[in-house]
């Protein structure tokens, strides 16, 4: 997914997945090129992309290693992990 | 510290207990936390930790911590087993040593629900039957980005 769209840059981050993303995307990590700007941006378009359930309320999201907020702005080389419900202990 | 850590070897409740050892602990609370033989009225055959280990050790810390600001606590452990386990096998180890045992039990319970709660690891059922589902996840496969509807909730945290 290269090049603008309406002025919009992409940039290249980095998506690690786990429990069920893991299972369901078949990938522990991957490289994005995405002109998405938040996090909430980039998971509306990994699940439409990759047909992975979209639950923003139930789901989370680490960037670089910290729990994040879905408005939270993406940076060029970021590393992202959606996190889904936790089931420790 | 590793106050809070991840292990992949069968966990050792008398040696974490050891490193808890304080004079002036007059209380020592545990929690062991196993991996039962039944959920939700189905058979479970063996189940999969899997971590966000750098998250899930640094959060975990953060539980520990809070716990000693909360009570009045003398040392806290927390480990979690991670990988393959069987049933009947320890899955997680809580210990508290205080000077009391009100804040021992309140703070063992504080971090063990903590860390269900908090903490970035995620538990895959293998069932009986053959079939397996990643515990609290099975709403979850049924949503598609199809039924997306209006802005983006405010941030979970």
């Amino acid at each position: 997914m290269r090049g603008s769209e309406g002025g919009q840059q992409s940039r290249t981050v980095f998506v690690e997945y786990f429990a069920l993303f893991q299972e369901l995307r078949g990938l522990d990590r991957e490289e994005v090129e995405t002109a998405a700007r938040t996090a909430g941006d980039l998971y509306r378009e990994l699940a439409s992309r990759f047909s992975l359930p979209y639950a923003p309320d139930a789901v989370g999201v680490a960037i670089n290693d910290e729990f994040a907020g879905w408005s939270a702005e993406l940076q060029p080389g970021d590393r992202i992990v959606l996190l889904a419900p936790m089931s420790g202990g | 510290m590793d106050l809070f850590r991840l292990d992949e070897r069968p966990l050792q409740p008398e040696r974490e207990k050891e490193r808890l050892a304080d004079p002036r602990a007059g209380a020592l609370a545990t929690f062991e936390g196993w991996v039962r033989c039944e959920n939700g009225g189905r058979e479970v055959a063996s189940l999969v930790y899997q971590a966000y280990r750098l998250l899930a050790e640094k959060e975990g810390g953060r539980v520990i911590e809070e716990a000693h600001r909360r009570y009045s606590l003398l040392a806290a452990r927390c480990v979690h087993r991670v990988g393959h386990l069987a049933v009947g096998e320890l899955a997680v180890w809580v210990g508290v040593a205080a000077g009391h045992r009100e804040a021992a039990f309140a703070a063992c319970r504080f971090i063990i629900d903590q860390v269900k709660a908090r903490v970035p690891i995620w538990k895959l059922e293998r069932y009986a039957s053959g079939s397996a589902e990643w515990v609290g996840s099975a709403a979850l496969q049924a949503v598609s980005i199809s039924e997306a509807k209006g802005p983006l909730p405010r941030p979970r945290r």
